[in-house]
């Protein structure tokens, strides 16, 4: 009776979302519950159904086709059989997770207020007890009833005239919402805020740029802590034991000129470790002090419990966007260790304490100068992961990047772009549909970093660069895509390359994977479309 | 070529009347902080864009350029902007202004001339076409005086390797089996390469069925130093600037 009620009605599998559910995604590998799949950040499945053996036998499934021609950047949710994803810049829909038919959807249209640096993007949900959260480009935070697709609240977190918006997955712990905001090409004053999941009341606000008053105020000149950016625009990560959240910052604003804001400028591209009831600073670390590169510390912190130098310890890791890896105590924010692990001309190393040790004649000027890496970095918010059975680290990274970046005196104007700054003549980044590298050009790789040591355990090329996020799972797969449209599956102990498919598009997002029915399917998007792989049947 | 640039605009500012100037000022101040990335310094870094040609191709009065500006161009990297009118306005008048007018655009040469040693004794149809006539195997001219203005065109054909485009290297490919393949490279990835080669047939590669593959740095075409004079070299790049395409 029991099994017949289930398979007629499989949609009365959708039970609440707890937020033990959340704090245990272990105990349901066959499920993704927030973006990075735990909320660890580690981006590994234990579902182990496709294997190095089998994973050539890989088919699509079915496609998604978004009927916005913007960058599709979200990860899906999968609860049960049903898939929650988002197309840009804010339409939610509801699909059967075997079948990509759609539930329902909900078509949220952002304010033209809405200013947005890189694209009207967003990249994915957050999920409690019935109800989904999405953050949108025009600064709000709206949750939806995950049954209906109806709104049942609709907040303002910042106000988008002013350049705040949100483009990432918000982040649910315990019985609040968090979300940080972008708009650091704005001259916004960066923030993290939680909010009551049933009400949308805010519950705190943390400052990622301190004021005057505050720790840390000295670190700005004069005013310049009014529009010193530090946007937080990516998803944080949650250790239960130790309650505590913790997330990266953006870059100080203006991005390529410091000369009015002389000082470390904190909290900008920082980990910062807050309370997850309070949103009290518990630590932080800056990775880039006094930034000029536009090196924002907006990667997933990726928490992993694991031995270091013989003993256990939690740790975080952190493949930063300024070309260095790093891994820290995260109950302390001790700095443990530091490499870089691509090319770079903007320092000459870390320090004992982890600061950065600034080359001479290594800033932007008025008629610019050459930078390793480039401003869109080694690294960028595309998601690493950890897998805890081979215990590398795997990014997605950019190779030998370079750009001229100069730098002018700008104006703050409400609302206006605030750069103070002119990247130019990059060599990554193909411009048009056709890509034509030469000797000099960026290329781009998946590298395999053991973090005991810092060095590279492998590297898989690619022609092009890559914006694609990385999944690892309980098989030692390796998933992964690229500028080119290609996703791969490698194997996470040697990099060999086992299967790859053309989705002819740009892959901009990150891999997921879940199950149905024990049959386990992988997901990405690419171009303007989400792509569903199973095993042949 | 940044201080080209600059001089030329400076020739333009005294051409034009104060107000202008101060629109043009203007707008140039917009244009490097919303349009420099994309577009660089003389608004030719997107392939088939070029403000110094003064024709856009989806836009030709100043109210639909300002419109475009507003609205971007779906589908494109171009995105919407929320400048008013005003700063819409201004950086109109700069864009404008970027097109290269006078002896500059036209070259000092006489195209007519041009257009007889570029299918005489130029020798240039054997590799390159303009509209019906020439070859497929190195870049169609048909448009280049939308594309390129006279100091580069002439720096092409003085000294052809420094102007040599990486979206115009050529290739050549040794399969496994021994067969050479000479092309024009149209694009690469990982797994596979694309190109035009001497026959001009259209020919895709898998990388791993050949044994080598080099790109080659130096263009396969010859300089015109000692080929052509001075003035016949004026000749020939006033004829490339009056190439415009069919609409």
């Amino acid at each position: 009776m029991k099994t017949s009620a289930l398979l007629l009605f499989p949609a009365l599998l959708s039970a609440q979302v707890s937020f033990d559910r959340l704090l245990h995604t272990d105990r349901e590998p066959n499920n993704w519950l927030t973006y990075s799949g735990s909320l660890a950040g580690q981006r590994y499945s234990l579902l182990d159904k496709i294997t190095p053996q089998n994973v050539a036998n890989l088919e699509l499934k079915w496609v998604f086709q978004a009927r916005s021609l913007e960058k599709f950047e979200a990860t899906p949710l999968v609860v049960d059989g049903v898939m929650y994803v988002t197309e840009a810049p804010n339409h939610v829909f509801a699909l059967d997770a075997k079948t990509g038919r759609i539930f329902w959807d909900y078509d949220y249209h952002p304010s033209k207020d809405a200013r947005v640096c890189c694209g009207s993007v967003n990249r994915g949900l957050a999920i409690l007890g019935g109800t989904l959260y999405m953050g949108t480009i025009d600064g709000r935070l709206i949750a939806i009833d995950s049954a209906s697709g109806r709104p049942v609240w609709n907040i303002e977190v910042g106000d988008p005239k002013l350049g705040y918006s949100i483009t990432h997955a918000p982040l649910v712990v315990k019985d609040k919402v968090m979300v940080g905001v972008a708009g650091g090409e704005y001259g916004i004053r960066g923030f993290i805020a939680a909010y009551d999941a049933k009400t949308g009341k805010e519950a705190w606000k943390f400052y990622t740029v301190a004021g005057p008053d505050d720790p840390g105020g000295k670190t700005w000149e004069g005013d310049s802590w009014k529009n010193g950016g530090s946007p937080a625009w990516l998803t944080g990560s949650y250790d239960p034991s130790l309650n505590l959240v913790y997330w990266g910052t953006g870059n100080p604003g203006p991005d390529w000129n410091g000369d009015d804001r002389a000082g470390d400028n904190l909290y900008s591209d920082s980990a910062l470790a807050l309370d997850a009831d309070t949103g009290k600073l518990k630590w932080y670390f800056q990775f880039t002090p006094h930034d000029e590169f536009d090196y924002d510390a907006v990667q997933i912190p990726v928490l992993v419990d694991a031995n270091w130098q013989g003993r256990p310890r939690k740790l975080l890791m952190w493949a930063n966007r300024n070309g260095f890896f790093y891994v820290f105590d995260r109950e302390t924010g001790k700095f443990l260790a530091g490499n870089a692990y691509a090319k770079i001309n903007w320092a000459t190393g870390l320090d004992e304490a982890g600061r950065p040790m600034r080359a001479p004649n290594m800033s932007p000027t008025p008629e610019g100068k050459l930078i390793y890496p480039n401003l869109f970095g080694a690294t960028n918010w595309y998601s690493p992961s950890y897998s805890p059975r081979t215990q590398l680290f795997y990014i997605p990274s950019w190779q030998d990047s370079n750009m001229t970046m100069a730098k002018m005196s700008q104006k703050y104007v409400p609302g206006q772009r605030y750069t103070g700054g002119l990247p130019r003549a990059a060599n990554a980044g193909r411009r048009g549909l056709r890509n034509t590298p030469v000797e000099d050009s960026a290329y781009g790789a998946i590298l395999a970093l053991d973090p005991q040591t810092g060095k590279k355990k492998w590297e898989f090329k690619m022609t092009d660069v890559t914006d694609s996020g990385v999944l690892t799972t309980a098989s030692d797969l390796l998933f992964a895509g690229g500028r080119e449209g290609y996703f791969y599956a490698l194997d996470a102990q040697t990099g060999a390359e086992l299967w790859h498919t053309s989705l002819g598009g740009q892959v901009e997002a990150g891999p997921m994977t879940y199950s149905i029915g024990g049959k386990q399917y992988v997901a990405i998007a690419a171009g303007t479309s989400l792509f569903t792989f199973a095993l042949r049947d | 070529m940044v201080y080209k640039g600059a001089a030329s605009l400076a020739l333009l500012f005294f051409l034009l009347p104060v107000g202008a100037q101060t629109k043009v000022d203007a707008g140039h101040q917009l244009y490097r902080t919303h349009c420099f990335v994309c577009h660089g310094e003389v608004g030719e870094s997107v392939p088939g864009v070029s403000f110094r040609s003064g024709t856009f191709r989806r836009a030709s009065t100043d109210d639909e350029i300002a419109r475009l500006i507003l609205n971007g161009v779906p589908g494109t990297g171009m995105p919407p902007t929320n400048l008013t009118l005003d700063d819409r306005r201004n950086l109109v008048a700069y864009l404008r202004s970027m097109h290269t007018a006078g002896e500059v655009a036209k070259g000092t040469g006489d195209a007519a001339r041009g257009l007889a040693i570029l299918q005489g004794k130029g020798g240039c149809l054997h590799c390159h076409r303009v509209d019906e006539k020439g070859s497929r195997v190195g870049p169609d001219l048909s448009e280049i005086g939308l594309l390129r203005d006279a100091d580069y065109l002439e720096k092409s054909l003085i000294d052809p390797d420094s102007a040599i485009a990486p979206a115009n290297r050529f290739v050549r490919a040794v399969t496994k089996q021994g067969t050479t393949i000479n092309g024009r490279r149209l694009n690469e990835d990982t797994h596979t390469i694309q190109l035009i080669d001497s026959d001009e047939h259209l020919v895709s590669l898998d990388k791993s069925d050949l044994r080598q593959l080099t790109l080659i740095k130096q263009s396969p075409m010859p300089s015109y130093r000692e080929k052509l004079s001075p003035s016949e070299i004026a000749d020939v790049v006033s004829y490339l600037l009056s190439l415009k395409g069919t609409q």
